[in-house]
């Protein structure tokens, strides 16, 4: 038997007896930024595809989601700082070993695009808006934007898919870097995120969409998506099997502690296998309501940011 | 030059002077600490073995802190210290969820806290608060890269470990063992 005791005056809360930093703005945080990488992937890629017309929801309609989820991320982001007045040494230096300085500057260039994309299909969206708002009338120089943007969608197009790829990685890398954190330390949550949010973009685009053949088609990419997930957490749980000591620690929160129930319950079972059947079935030609996969998809991977940020912290080095 | 600590495990008594002598000399606020006494109990009754140990941040050569920082205010000095630039931190909690011995803290401030080694001390030619208190002298501190200071003839002479080395952080205090 171990024992490990502290005797002197540390008494640091959220430190001791475990270590608890950073809190639930920043899994909302992963999770909105996720889930725009995934939207705006899409919207760029069936762009350049050129299915603008046949994937409206896509391409422009869920297009006025990543802006307004990138900028309450970024609130919810900035408000778990401590030291708030000088968030802007993030944009003095560029660190290339640091994710969270990537994450900050890919930050700063995919958000004004995602304003700009959406944007460019403002008046063709809303045009009900725009009769009652009159903005291009009142200012003349969105005129010039707005020109602007629809001569330059396919660059953007083009921008944002590697700009959404990092993006949607960096979400798990910026945990996958800390190699303090067992739980976090491992190379598959970069990609398992990534995968995560491109799903969550997709049963997005599902439950906006009233098209039917939009609707169909990101069910199978969703369905596709949802596999790789959970081949990806097998990977991951493989690999903590694998691994050192603290690592078969931190895997037993999510096998058999704590975060079981969270995990296997609500993220793996209710927001990846069944709503992984309830689109087989309908692929199958049965019907089944489109809505009710895409917010299992969308709960699940929230609850899957909540799990992973708040265990990942419980974990450490032993010694 | 590279700093390090060397702590005798065997001579700790486990007062708790180096961390009431570092709130002192740093002005740490109530309620907190940059360093802080382990024990630790190896064993089942009867056959119990103790250690106590005086713990702070490791000053890592190759330091996760120091990797991870998004904006450059966690970084290295002249002789391996590792600092915090108050006013460059945003707290963003990064470094701490990167050190592998919970060492640094936000402070009430808000920006990141921890040892330095008394690196205001060290340019006046003085030890660290702490190495300068202990009662029972279980505490060495000097230069590395110099083989005939203190800590090298330690470290050459004495059977010694650091914590967690398999986090691959490659600490500069040393515990003689
Ligand atoms: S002990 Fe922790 S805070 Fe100190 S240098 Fe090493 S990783 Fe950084
Ligand atoms: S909390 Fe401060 S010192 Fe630590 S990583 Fe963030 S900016 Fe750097």
């Amino acid at each position: 038997m171990q024992e490990e005791l502290f005797t002197s005056g540390r008494n640091i809360p959220h430190i001791d007896p475990s270590l608890e930093i950073w809190h639930w703005p920043i899994s909302l945080y992963l999770f909105l930024g996720g889930l725009s990488a995934g939207l705006l992937f899409f919207a760029a890629l069936f762009y350049i595809l050129g299915k603008d017309k046949e994937y409206p929801t896509t391409v422009k309609i869920a297009s006025i989601v990543p802006p307004i989820a990138l900028s309450i991320g970024l609130l919810a982001l900035v408000y778990d700082l401590t030291h708030k007045l000088y968030t802007w040494q993030l944009y003095m230096t560029f660190r290339i070993e640091s994710p969270m300085s990537w994450g900050a500057w890919v930050l700063l260039i995919v958000t004004p695009i995602s304003f700009i994309w959406t944007f460019s299909y403002y008046r063709e969206i809303y045009p009900r808006w725009e009769q009652k708002l009159q903005v291009f009338k009142r200012f003349k120089f969105l005129n010039t934007v707005e020109k602007f943007a629809q001569d330059n969608r396919i660059y953007m197009a083009y921008a944002l898919i590697p700009l959404t790829l990092v993006l949607g990685i960096y979400t798990g890398i910026l945990l996958s870097a800390f190699n303090a954190r067992p739980l976090w330390n491992n190379a598959i949550l970069g990609p398992l995120f990534l995968v995560s949010g491109l799903s969550t973009g997709a049963a997005a685009i599902i439950l906006l969409s009233k098209n039917k053949l939009e609707q169909h088609t990101f069910g199978k990419i969703d369905l596709a998506l949802i596999i790789v997930e959970l081949a990806l957490i097998v990977h991951m749980i493989m690999g903590y099997y694998a691994g050192s000591q603290v690592q078969l620690e931190a895997m037993e929160l999510l096998v058999n502690g704590e975060f079981t129930l969270m995990f296997f319950g609500f993220v793996v079972i209710l927001g990846l296998i069944i709503p992984a059947i309830m689109e087989l079935i309908e692929l199958i030609g049965f019907k089944v309501p489109a809505m009710v996969p895409a917010l299992l998809v969308l709960l699940g991977g929230l609850v899957f940011r909540f799990v992973m940020v708040e265990a990942g912290q419980i974990t450490r080095f032993l010694y | 030059m590279r700093y390090a600590m060397v702590i005798d495990t065997l001579k700790c008594v486990g007062c708790s002077d180096c961390v009431v002598a570092c709130q002192t000399e740093n002005d740490v606020p109530v309620g907190y600490c940059r360093d802080w006494i382990t024990e630790r109990v190896d064993g089942s009754y009867p056959n119990l073995e103790l250690e106590l140990r005086s713990e702070r941040c490791n000053h890592c050569d190759n330091a996760p802190c120091v990797r991870c920082c998004p904006t450059g205010a966690s970084h290295i000095v002249d002789g391996g210290v590792v600092m915090v630039t108050e006013n460059e931190c945003i707290g963003c909690g990064a470094c701490i969820e990167s050190c592998p011995y919970d060492a640094r803290f936000q402070h009430p401030d808000g920006y990141v806290d921890k040892c330095t080694f008394c690196h205001h001390r060290l340019e006046k030619g003085q030890l660290p608060a702490c190495v300068s208190v202990c009662p029972t002298k279980c505490m060495y501190f000097g230069d590395l890269d110099n083989p005939n200071s203190e800590v090298s003839q330690l470290l050459k002479n004495r059977k010694y470990k650091t914590l967690a080395p398999e986090a691959g952080t490659n600490p500069h205090v040393f515990y003689l063992i």
